[in-house]
């Protein structure tokens, strides 16, 4: 195999392995510039890559399934919004719930409706998302074209301004007469439907159906590619391409001599995605500011 | 103080004829599966069906628990245990130090642990040969092959998925001496028994490399690996249980860990007074392991590979050819 093709094939597989950081990640920055702290990425994912997966095979097409995995994502959004901003309890709290509750709830409903250790029946056919354009399908196009998207309407959108200045002087935007709750319910639903995009893209394009556990952390890699980001659109899709560089070199390099190093330890290659992360964060980064307001409840009466 | 002293030994009363009348009357079964679940399609599911092979013969209930996480293990172990429940069967090597403490404090009841060895004069370790049962779907593996070249997704880096790669590895070498192996691991904590996408990942690594059949020994993540070979068209080796039935056509065989038999034996020995602590290797010989032969994989199967793999099962079990295995010294001479 020549090196073009060799450059070709991991930029594949990079691109396949960042889409669905990329959609949890933009649901972050979604969440948190409205003032949202959002753990709970992960668990949203899983609760998304599970209806869908669910919803797939029940009706054998594939865009069912996305609004099954955008509806579910969503019911667990409200559930984040309901806690966090009507209740005004801790954001970090509800989030690592929410979590909880995907892992569990995912595996048991599974295992109840098909008896296969939680799985859900593999999906064929109309059931998948295929390749449109490259080999890729549909919903990378449409997860790529949420970063101009975000950015343009929290930059230059009435909605997006006042979003991002709920996330920064909440008490600012209330004295103009304009609602907190709303503003911040509408950025965690948004945040729903993205990590509704990603997860389905997990089970109905990835894999072919759902698996337990089979977001494997990438919510929370997601969060630190949102750090690494500074809560920005296009430097967030820089992040998640890196990230899913990182994991596609990671698998590729495994077992493949590296010149003048020889046969590098499968663990060693492994950590290093992690390792280049921290040394990202720590040397590359600079500061990285969230907004203001990120994690506090709003209290009007203050 | 005196009333908790007494109740002290009310409870150890009430304990001791709970186990009395355990070890009196019919054997009560219990099983303790692994993290991946009773229907994994793999692994647990054979002993899941070893399990009701024996109630459907015998009509003796047996209990099962499903352990979510690793803390629930010695939970479930000492819950059946101080139920009188025995033999206790744990499925899994990490079940081993939960009971190694279980087993101590119930010294009267019977264990039996699959894929691990517990040195307890009550504890029945079951292990069996995987280097031979993939020696031989890498015997067909290597006759499959066009390319000469074949992959292996191990799941979590252990010495025991180490032994399935080298195994495997010998048998492609003895069928195509200059064929090449790709190895792959895909983590080394317990999620990478359950991450379908970069199972999926690795196997279109090595696709991309060349390779046309695709091992895998991964559980969950191998059902990623399976459907990415199968929708390359290519060939993938299912583990465990008969999984040439997931993609019909597309999966060349299935290495059998004979866990149903394993299983359904120790109940049996159990229900018949048979039953002997120690250490039991299943391999060709015994039939514990095997490679799947259905009609999903019947048109991939020609005369010569079954006639070749027939003949290498024959001098494994008589001793003429020795499999190496990988955990004896953790070196593979083949790889």
């Amino acid at each position: 195999m020549d090196a073009l093709s060799s450059v070709l094939v991991v930029l594949d597989s990079t691109l396949r392995l960042s889409i669905p950081l990329l959609c949890a990640c933009l649901a972050g920055l979604w969440s948190e510039r409205s003032g949202v702290v959002d753990i709970g990425l992960e668990g949203k994912l899983l609760a998304a890559a599970f209806a869908a997966g669910a919803a797939a095979h029940l009706t054998g097409s594939a865009w069912m399934g996305l609004l099954a995995g955008i509806g579910a994502s969503v019911a667990l959004a409200l559930v984040h919004g309901f806690a966090s901003i009507t209740q005004r309890g801790n954001q970090i709290v509800s989030g690592v719930a929410i979590n909880m509750l995907a892992a569990g709830l995912t595996a048991t409903i599974g295992n109840a409706w098909y008896g296969q250790g939680g799985r859900t029946p593999p999906l064929e056919g109309a059931g998948r998302f295929e390749g449109v354009l490259l080999g890729h399908s549909a919903l990378v196009y449409i997860a790529l074209a949420m970063v101009p998207v975000t950015a343009f309407v929290l930059a230059r959108t009435r909605f997006g301004l006042r979003l991002r200045a709920v996330g920064e002087k909440p008490a600012a935007v209330d004295t103009a007469g304009i609602s907190v709750t709303a503003l911040r319910y509408a950025a965690v639903v948004v945040a729903g439907v993205l990590c509704g995009l990603g997860g389905t893209y997990l089970a109905a394009a990835l894999s072919a159906g759902f698996l337990p556990g089979m977001t494997a952390g990438r919510g929370f890699i997601a969060l630190a590619a949102l750090i690494f980001a500074k809560w920005r659109a296009w430097p967030a899709l820089g992040a998640c391409l890196l990230f899913g560089f990182l994991e596609a070199m990671s698998i590729r390099l495994q077992g493949v001599p590296l010149p003048g190093i020889g046969e590098v330890p499968v663990q060693a290659i492994q950590a290093m995605p992690y390792v280049i992360t921290v040394l990202l964060l720590a040397g590359f980064g600079g500061r990285a500011i969230p907004p203001r307001a990120a994690g506090v409840p709003y209290v009007k009466e203050r | 103080m005196t009333l908790k002293a007494l109740g002290l030994a009310l409870a150890g009363m009430v304990a001791s004829t709970a186990v009395a009348l355990a070890q009196g009357a019919a054997p009560k079964p219990a099983i303790v599966y692994d993290l991946g679940g009773k229907f994994d399609k793999s692994f647990n599911e054979g002993v899941y069906t070893g399990a009701e092979r024996f109630k459907k013969e015998t009509g003796v209930e047996y209990r099962d628990f499903e352990p979510q996480n690793d803390a629930q293990r010695e939970q479930a172990l000492r819950r059946f245990a101080r139920e009188g429940f025995s033999p206790i069967l744990a499925v899994g090597f990490s079940q081993k130090s939960a009971l190694e403490k279980v087993a101590a404090e119930f010294p009267n009841l019977k264990f039996a642990i699959i894929d691990s060895v517990v040195e307890k004069p009550n504890v029945e370790s079951i292990l069996f040969k995987e280097h031979e049962g993939s020696y031989l779907v890498g015997m067909l593996a290597g006759m499959a092959s066009k390319t000469g070249k074949v992959g292996f997704v191990g799941g979590m880096d252990i010495p025991l998925i180490r032994r399935f790669a080298c195994g495997y590895a010998q048998g492609v070498k003895a069928a195509k001496k200059d064929a090449e192996v790709f190895v792959n691991m895909t983590g080394t904590t317990g999620a990478a028994w359950n991450d379908p996408v970069r199972g999926g990942e690795l196997a279109k690594g090595q696709m991309d490399r060349g390779a046309d059949v695709v091992y895998h020994a991964a559980g969950g993540t191998g059902i990623g690996v399976l459907r990415a070979v199968a929708d390359a068209g290519k060939l993938g080796i299912g583990v465990d249980s008969n999984q040439n039935g997931l993609h019909p056509g597309k999966v060349l065989t299935s290495m059998l860990k004979r866990v149903d038999n394993a299983a359904y034996s120790t109940f049996m020995d159990a229900k018949n007074n048979t039953f002997k602590a120690g250490q039991v290797t299943l391999g060709l010989k015994e039939q514990g392991v095997a490679w799947a032969d259905d009609e999903h994989n019947k048109p991939l199967i020609t005369a010569d590979m079954r006639k070749a793999v027939d003949q290498a099962t024959a001098d494994i079990a008589s001793g003429k050819v020795q499999v190496h295995d990988f955990m004896s010294d953790n070196k593979c001479p083949a790889l």
